[in-house]
């Protein structure tokens, strides 16, 4: 039993003198995975817009071929940055714009917000592709036979429906950017992981320094996860409606009868 | 004779190898009341889904007001506000309530105020007896409640003409009665409407103009009592036949 409390004490004298760091760079982690997973979504949700414009043979022929080249370029996005990992993405965007423009430097904060947000929106891309794809076709036809356009129809009718359906890899992204923002360690930003490396240098407690981290994290992503289903529940709008005053035509309980008379009859 | 609304001219629409439609030709007067018969397959609902852009025609023209539709200005987005189209599925908005659904339209397309919209939506919400369930999302709601819902909709853009697309035929027979008979005072009101279907009894009491078609082509068009009560062609004569039995 001395071991567990030795390792009680080794956490709270760490905890103690090192408490605000783990807390800051807590704070550091969640800032950056909240922000560069919204991000993400926009970037996602506005590929989905552009993916989706139809385009059929009969279109004229400039049409054609700025929506081919806007599919290609997507397509080249998503492929770069799903295909690569996001640690060397992070070194390749932070070294990039001192190497071609002299004396020029990205900030760290910026550039672990950008590698994010970026790699997100690429897995986004996909994510809401798919939901798209599930809507069914009628809610377009509907919207379309209103006189809404593409983007009206993507804006008002078809991505509120996907977002509901694609929150729960809303929700995965946001927890595995949570995680996976530990590797911006590696330019320097200092979230909850570059902490433990700091702490356990200095202090050599490895192993009660990893516990505190675990805990922070698992904490964290517990509450995310709660949060989340919250936030599904709320969009899925009460289970029920009020039922308004009742007109003139609706006193029959809303239901109308069908006449086989083509004469009207006074009511 | 009132002024020509819709003209379909030479109409042709393919699908691979399958003629669809073939050398369709005719046209729709302010205030008709058409009504599309035929066996299904027949290419009515692709006929209707033509003049509303839905599809695109293989060849043939289709003129709104003497005007060619895919010259017109806006394109296909402001024609369609002109043309109102009520589905077989109905096609409620499935994230906004009954009140939203009609008035998206009118505030997106139209740009009118949302006080506007709303007293329009809520005008002829309570026209089809729909008032008090402005509330309810579609879901929430039985077909012909969807459909009332839907019509709704489709009228709060003030169209010069409606379509309606086998609007009954998704319905529990219970409720095919209170969609018809909505439609029923539609008609009486003056709307134009094209309507495919499968209710011939609507089809003879409440439109002036019958068209029946079959393999895809108009095999015999003509007043209800011409259609019904004197058809020429064999054809419709099978058709009805097959209908009161």
């Amino acid at each position: 039993m001395d071991i567990f409390s030795k390792l009680g004490s080794d956490i709270v004298k760490l905890w103690s003198d090192y408490g605000s760091q783990y807390m800051h760079g807590a704070f550091k982690t969640i800032e950056l995975a909240v922000l560069a997973t919204a991000v993400g979504c926009l970037i996602g949700l506005i590929c989905g817009i552009l993916q989706t414009i139809p385009c059929s043979k009969t279109d004229n022929p400039i049409k054609r071929v700025i929506v081919g080249i806007i599919r290609v370029i997507l397509r080249i996005y998503v492929e770069v940055f799903r295909g690569t990992p996001m640690i060397l993405q992070a070194v390749f965007v932070y070294f990039a714009i001192p190497y071609f423009l002299d004396g020029a430097n990205l900030e760290v904060n910026t550039a672990a917000f950008l590698v994010v947000s970026i790699n997100t929106g690429a897995y986004m891309a996909e994510t809401v592709r798919g939901g798209i794809i599930s809507i069914d076709v009628g809610q377009t036809e509907g919207a379309k036979a209103i006189g809404m356009n593409h983007f009206k129809t993507m804006v008002h009718v078809i991505l509120p429906q996907t977002m509901r359906n694609i929150m729960p890899q809303i929700g995965n992204n946001l927890i595995i950017n949570i995680k996976d923002t530990s590797i911006m360690f590696i330019i320097g930003f200092t979230e909850l992981f570059a902490v433990h490396k700091a702490v356990s240098g200095a202090t050599y407690l490895y192993f009660p320094s990893a516990a505190i981290e675990m805990a922070l994290y698992l904490v964290i992503t517990v509450v995310c996860s709660l949060i989340l289903r919250a936030i599904e529940r709320k969009m899925d709008g009460p289970e029920n409606f009020d039922v308004e005053a009742t007109g003139a035509r609706t006193d029959a309980g809303g239901m109308h009868i069908y006449r086989k008379s083509s004469k009207r009859e006074v009511r | 004779m009132s002024e020509l609304i819709l003209e379909v001219q030479h109409l042709s629409k393919t699908f691979g190898k399958n003629e669809v439609l073939k050398d369709i030709d005719f046209s729709v007067r302010k205030g008709d009341v058409t009504s599309i018969i035929g066996a299904s397959g027949s290419g009515k609902s692709t006929l209707l889904r033509c003049i509303n852009m839905l599809e695109i025609p293989t060849s043939g023209t289709i003129l709104y007001h003497g005007e060619d539709i895919n010259k017109m200005k806006g394109g296909a987005p402001a024609y369609r506000t002109h043309v109102g189209m009520v589905f077989q599925s109905f096609n409620l908005f499935n994230n906004m309530t009954v009140l939203k659904n009609c008035m998206i339209g009118q505030q997106s397309v139209l740009k009118k105020s949302k006080a506007e919209a709303k007293e329009l939506a809520l005008f002829y919400l309570e026209k089809v007896g729909m008032a008090p369930y402005v509330n309810a999302k579609p879901k929430q709601l039985s077909g012909g409640q969807k459909q009332r819902a839907a019509i709704a909709r489709a009228l709060a853009m003030k169209p010069d003409i409606l379509l309606f697309d086998e609007p009954t035929s998704a319905l529990d027979p219970e409720m095919v009665g209170e969609v018809l008979s909505v439609m029923r005072d539609l008609a009486n009101t003056g709307m134009t409407m094209l309507v495919v279907t499968h209710e011939m009894a609507f089809a003879k009491d409440v439109s002036n103009h019958v068209v029946y078609m079959n393999n895809g082509v108009i095999c015999e068009e003509g007043s209800p009592q011409e259609i019904f009560e004197n058809p020429q062609k064999q054809e419709t004569i099978d058709f009805l036949t097959r209908f009161r039995k």
